[in-house]
């Protein structure tokens, strides 16, 4: 590892690991990845668990009917000394997402029009629980993807009741309970649903029947717009300082008001992060690569959210298509999510990004994000430009 | 922990929405096993211009503010990543307190347990104490977390709410830890039912 820093924290960890008697998945272990992908993967997660962990996105664990949230270097701490942290009970949100999305939306699209409507504040002092029959329909792995930006809107926590495709998708895990065991444990997990009749503190509906697909074009994940529309016009905000704010993002962002969202031509395109680099995330972005090429002048890569994830997509032949079309093949880690390694952008660079966050100098001091789903990466990565995925998947 | 109780000093405005610790403590400081020297990662790259020397245009970076020990702080302060980091970075810079209208979760949780003080105040109320730190000759205040106001450089006082639990443990500089571990016999009955009820997490 050339990285010195990194290096005395990689094996600070190992040896701490060592003295205290904790399994590590060391990184040539092939159960190593992103820690929510490999907790899932692996069955750590169960329905009903409470689990704290030192990362905003432990959100994610609400997918498995887990309450997962997230805590700094103190309540670890703390945690590792007492077993407990101690908390306020946090104010109830639910998000009944009704309605049945069109072909080539998924449920990045539905999280970001949510954090879109209600705001990077809007959940703040609040745990989510995301209920309806467009979220029942979705598969765990694309549950996790909500649940893991709800962090976004703020919330301090997300949860959906788990139900049989969150038991049929434990069910074959390493860690998950087998035999008589996990007959209990399944009966005690039919119970942990809202009753009727429940009271929230607050409940917002949407409907996702007309969702388009959705991309950032500020610095907080709520400056968000469907594909078809046109970067906004901070004159049109009568508030002055969110009117400064609008102004600051757009100058960052080097965009002009009016601009198509569409006419934003990328510099590099990144398929990875907790958010969106499971296999089913793959899958998506692979079935609009296939027979493609990698725009000229894009740099584009693909970073598995696990080598677990990176296997099955080598079996499965997607890999291939990938690497076929110019895709950068990586070995799995957090990358260019958040730019602690050398995946790092350079100033003035516009990436198209399938991750969690688009603020200033996330992804490399001075670099621009633009979040989406991973097929839409996948659409402006072959494009060289933002673009409506449905104009490349659903045109035949 | 150091103890707050009365803190007098000059006080910041960073007014902008949704600044996030990415911004506040930048990735290349996350990179240790201690948390020294991180007074020089808070807000880097607003403090900062690319050849290093001190951004002029930052407020941090102009007398008074210079000296700091309040930030005057936009809506939902602290967003994003979890890291502590950006607390000790700006405790370590000497801010002793956060007055704005919404913190972050996670940022909010951090700054107590860093005995950073965060003040949540109404829009208006924070429009009329940005309107005086945002001048050289106003830019004093002090903080008084006993009697829950902060005074003004013309004497007004703005009344704040705070959790007696947080409060006391402010004033007081308690460890979290000590406090928890009193009740070290309770937790470990309640992890052996736990276990028993629920065998599968065993």
């Amino acid at each position: 590892m050339p990285d010195a820093g990194g290096t005395l924290q990689v094996n600070y960890f190992e040896e701490n690991c060592r003295d205290f008697g904790i399994e590590l998945f060391d990184v040539l272990d092939k159960r190593q990845g992103i820690e929510h992908v490999v907790a899932p993967e692996q069955g750590f997660i169960l329905p009903g668990m409470v689990v704290a962990a030192g990362d905003s996105h432990t959100t994610t664990y609400g997918a498995l009917g887990a309450f997962g949230f997230g805590i700094g270097t103190s309540e670890i701490e703390h945690l590792l000394a007492t077993q407990t942290l101690v908390y306020k009970r946090l104010k109830s949100m639910r998000v009944t997402v009704e309605g049945t999305p069109g072909p080539g939306l998924v449920s990045k699209d539905i999280i970001m029009e949510l954090i879109r409507q209600i705001g990077a504040s809007g959940a703040t002092g609040y745990a989510i629980e995301f209920s309806g029959p467009a979220i029942t329909a979705l598969s765990v792995e694309a549950r996790m993807t909500i649940c893991n930006m709800a962090v976004e809107a703020g919330a301090r926590g997300a949860f959906m009741a788990p139900d049989e495709k969150v038991f049929a998708y434990l069910a074959d895990k390493p860690r998950a309970p087998k035999g008589v065991v996990w007959n209990q444990a399944v009966e005690s997990w039919k119970s942990l649903f809202t009753d009727p009749g429940a009271e929230f503190d607050l409940e917002v509906r949407m409907d996702v029947a007309d969702l388009q697909p959705m991309v950032t074009w500020g610095t907080s994940p709520d400056q968000a717009a469907a594909i078809s529309d046109t970067v906004p016009d901070p004159m049109e905000e009568p508030d002055l300082i969110l009117r400064r704010d609008l102004e600051r993002a757009l100058r960052y962002m080097d965009l002009q008001p009016g601009t198509a969202l569409s006419n934003i031509k990328i510099s590099h395109a990144f398929i990875g992060s907790c958010t969106n680099a499971r296999i089913e995330d793959l899958r998506d972005a692979a079935r609009v690569v296939k027979g493609r090429k990698v725009a000229e002048g894009v740099r584009a890569m693909i970073v598995p959210g696990s080598t677990q994830v990176r296997d099955t997509a080598e079996v499965e032949g997607i890999a291939q298509i990938f690497r076929d079309a110019g895709f950068e093949w990586r070995q799995s880690g957090c990358s260019m999510c958040l730019a602690m390694n050398d995946d790092v952008l350079s100033p003035g660079d516009r990436c198209a990004s399938s991750t969690n966050r688009n603020f200033e100098g996330r992804q490399g001091q001075g670099a621009r994000t633009h979040l989406m789903s991973p097929a839409m990466v996948a659409a402006a990565a072959v494009t060289g430009h933002l673009v409506d995925v449905r104009s490349l998947v659903l045109e035949a | 922990m150091q103890p707050f109780n009365k803190v007098e000093g000059i006080a910041a405005p960073i007014l902008a929405a949704n600044v996030d610790t990415d911004v506040i403590m930048p990735k290349q400081f996350l990179k240790g096993i201690d948390r020294n020297g991180l007074d020089r990662g808070a807000f880097f790259d607003l403090r900062f211009l690319a050849d290093g020397s001190p951004n002029p245009e930052f407020v941090l970076n102009q007398a008074p503010w210079r000296e700091s020990k309040f930030l005057v702080v936009g809506p939902n302060f602290g967003c994003g990543s979890s890291r502590e980091h950006a607390v000790w970075g700006m405790k370590q810079l000497g801010i002793r307190a956060l007055v704005g209208t919404s913190f972050a979760g996670i940022f909010y949780d951090n700054c107590q347990r860093n005995g950073v003080l965060t003040i949540q105040l109404s829009t208006a109320e924070l429009k009329e104490l940005s309107a005086m730190v945002s001048q050289p000759e106003t830019a004093k205040i002090a903080v008084a977390l006993e009697e829950q106001f902060i005074l003004l450089a013309d004497g007004r006082r703005i009344k704040f709410e705070i959790d007696a639990l947080r409060k006391d443990a402010l004033l007081q500089g308690l460890d979290a830890i000590g406090s928890t571990l009193v009740r070290s016999e309770q937790i470990r009955r309640f992890e052996e039912r736990h276990l028993q009820t629920n065998p599968w997490l065993a």
